[in-house]
């Protein structure tokens, strides 16, 4: 992408060629001509992975170890998205400690995800690093502390999961083998400390200053009757969506832009919304566990936040609130009789959404009377959310035209990174196609 | 003293191979202490200029783009080594190559005219000299630890390049497959992960790509004996390490029989 043609008086280009500290590989052109931001584009190169298509003709009891794979960083919740996917088309409904096992497993992605960016990939652009190990030198408690934090989390994946990236233990029906009280027991005293150190977190992160700036997303999340979103619940948003995921497709589509073949997402008819921390937080802040609720309360959060900057915070008490879950979730464990249930193979189609650490991850399987899948489609949160980061770019560059071109830079590059863009996630974006008018 | 330049790259893959760095909760520091960390884009926006005396490369190629880019990873590197399936053997998107890619592209995409790729994902020492390459998919964060201790105390790297079998019999695992009959790839596949799926009464799916010298045939004749199908031992070969050539060739004789 070049900026060669054109040049008006007064015209300037910001290019980040290649972001860093995001998952995957993304760029961003602005083109500002005669003081307006003209041109806004986050650009994926990416290469694309293919995996719809490579799911067709596998066995259905792949689609987790196989999904996981698209996404090094939150590999559990495509394995979730994927195991209720295809219970979903069987009729079958896990209940019980397997559920709760789900969940608790849910608990370690999360924190060892968000800490993975509150505090290594996000905080160093409110402290003017340009990394965590830089500001490790002056703030080497804090990034050990956070170190240990995401340590907590990357024990529960272990623990249940055989592993931290792409664990192995999770099948369609349960698991392979499930642990025992005492096993489980392990994680509580690390998770009590952990519990402090996310407390800690809370209150270090409401300390970062905060551009002033608020968007009016459209919010969109999971929301059940009586537990913050994890594997289940109605998909809700901020303006009156209150739909049963069956109806997923009927109110959202994707479509392809015409400068890109990147696919972005929508509601139809209606345009961007945001997934994600903000989301799930505004929809659900009243379920989340009352030391979470009351940090959020601490550090002035309110029960609806629309500054994104501010998102690094709620991530912080969606730490606090995984670590009191997974506390509740081991100390009433008992385990199940058997690991797993059977789950019939029939000719139907499942779809399931969860949510991952960045927000509503969908999947829709068809599958054939032998259980091999026949069709896939997978819609991550970084595609969901593609409109939004763009919309927030195009305003916080036309408020920030004054700053110079690195500061300008800079805080483009931040706005992106509040949002976690997975771009390994989004299987479906590619590099961009630039046509000049 | 000049601390060792180390650079992480990336090419097509999910992220998770560069995330085991980041996963070294307890080391990273440490590690940090003892390489200047000169080009990691998943960690910092902080770059040094190459030459680099360790790049790690993560990832296939499958864009000519890429493969031009890896050329210039390379001129810029004294060592370069892979890590992960993806460098290492083309990875998941690698079963691409037992496809036609058009096919694939009108799958995903409305207007597959805009997409560019290559016909096939190919791992890196298919395009340039590879120093070493670190298995698994994900890789094991300790083997990787391992890895740049030895680079920077200028040696070869002790990896294990037995079996799985004979980690499952140093941790005093049960067999899976002659205790439960359970289909394994175990036998045919590289040590590294520690055996964890036998531990989790589950059989092996072959994540660390083929042991040296693997009996694929004769372990997919026990396989049969257990009720396993042609289309069984297909999908179980045809996975992360789907182009490594004793998967590859396994799987394709299954192919055939299939048909």
């Amino acid at each position: 992408m070049s900026d060669a043609n054109g040049k008006a008086e007064g015209s300037r280009t910001i290019r980040v060629d290649y972001l860093a500290r995001v998952e995957g590989e993304g760029s961003l052109h602005l083109g500002i001509r005669d003081g307006a931001v003209e041109d806004v584009r986050l650009a994926i190169f990416e290469p694309p992975r293919f995996f719809e298509a490579l799911l067709r003709g596998r066995g259905f009891g792949e689609a987790p170890d196989i999904t996981s794979r698209i996404c090094g960083i939150c590999p559990v919740a495509y394995m979730m998205s994927a195991v209720h996917a295809m219970e979903n088309a069987a009729g079958v409904s896990i209940a019980g400690p397997i559920r709760d096992l789900r969940r608790l497993l849910y608990c370690g992605e999360w924190i060892e995800s968000h800490v993975l960016h509150v505090a290594m990939l996000h905080a160093p652009d409110f402290l003017g690093y340009p990394d965590a190990i830089a500001m490790a030198r002056d703030h080497g408690e804090h990034v050990r502390r956070a170190l240990g934090l995401k340590k907590a989390g990357n024990d529960i994946v272990r623990l249940l999961g055989g592993r931290e990236i792409h664990p192995i233990n999770v099948r369609v029906g349960g698991f392979y083998k499930v642990p025992t009280r005492r096993e489980l027991s392990t994680l509580t005293e690390p998770l009590l400390r952990a519990r402090d150190a996310a407390r800690a977190l809370v209150d270090r992160v409401a300390a970062f200053p905060f551009p002033e700036y608020e968007q009016d997303y459209e919010f969109v999340a999971l929301r059940h009757p009586d537990e913050y979103p994890f594997n289940e619940g109605r998909v809700v948003s901020s303006r009156g969506i209150d739909i049963d995921v069956a109806d997923y497709d009927s109110v959202f589509e994707e479509f392809q832009v015409p400068h890109s073949t990147a696919l972005h997402a929508r509601i139809r008819g209606r345009g961007s919304y945001l997934v994600g921390p903000l989301a799930r937080y505004a929809l659900n802040s009243d379920l989340l566990s009352p030391a979470a609720r009351d940090a959020a309360a601490a550090v002035g959060l309110g029960p609806v936040c629309r500054n994104p900057y501010r998102s690094i915070l709620v991530r912080a008490v969606e730490v606090l609130h995984a670590c009191d879950e997974a506390l509740r979730l081991i100390a009433a464990y008992t385990p199940p009789d058997a690991p797993f249930v059977a789950v019939p193979v029939q000719d139907a189609v499942g779809l399931a959404a969860t949510e991952a650490p960045r927000g509503l991850l969908y999947h829709r399987y068809r599958i054939d009377a032998s259980g091999s899948i026949l069709d896939a489609r997978i819609i991550p949160p970084t595609s969901q959310n593609q409109g939004a980061i763009e919309e927030d770019l195009r305003r916080v560059a036309t408020a920030c035209l004054d700053m110079p071109d690195d500061a300008l830079q800079g805080r483009c590059e931040q706005t992106i990174r509040n949002h976690d863009p997975c771009i390994s996630c989004a299987a479906h974006f590619l590099k961009l196609t630039v046509e000049r008018t | 003293m000049m601390r060792p330049k180390l650079a992480v790259w990336k090419f097509a893959s999910c992220d998770g191979c560069q995330l085991s760095l980041l996963d070294c909760e307890d080391e990273l520091l440490t590690v940090a202490d003892q390489v200047e960390i000169a080009y990691f884009m998943e960690a910092s926006r902080a770059t040094v200029a190459g030459p680099y005396d360790l790049s790690l490369v993560e990832g296939s190629i499958t864009t000519a783009h890429d493969a031009e880019r890896i050329r210039e990873v390379r001129r810029q590197s004294k060592r370069l080594v892979t890590i992960g399936a993806c460098a290492t053997a083309g990875g998941i998107q690698a079963l691409r190559n037992f496809q036609d890619v058009r096919a694939f592209t009108e799958i995903v995409y409305a207007r597959p005219g805009y997409i560019s790729t290559l016909a096939q994902s190919t791992p890196i020492g298919q395009h340039v000299l590879v120093d070493f390459e670190l298995r698994g998919c994900p890789i094991d964060k300790h083997q990787l630890l391992e890895v740049i201790a030895a680079f920077i105390q200028r040696r070869r790297p002790v990896i294990r390049t037995d079996s799985v079998c004979t980690e499952c019999k140093r941790r005093g695992t049960v067999c899976v497959m002659v205790a439960d009959g359970t289909p394994c790839l175990g036998p045919v596949t590289q040590a590294g992960c520690g055996a964890i799926c036998p531990s989790f009464d589950r059989g092996c799916y072959g994540c660390f790509g083929p042991t040296e010298s693997p009996n694929t045939a004769a372990l997919a004749a026990w396989w049969r004996r257990l009720g396993a199908s042609d289309t069984d031992i297909l999908r179980a070969y045809r996975n992360f390490n789907a182009w490594a050539s004793p998967f590859r060739e396994e799987s394709e004789a299954h192919e055939r029989r299939e048909r």
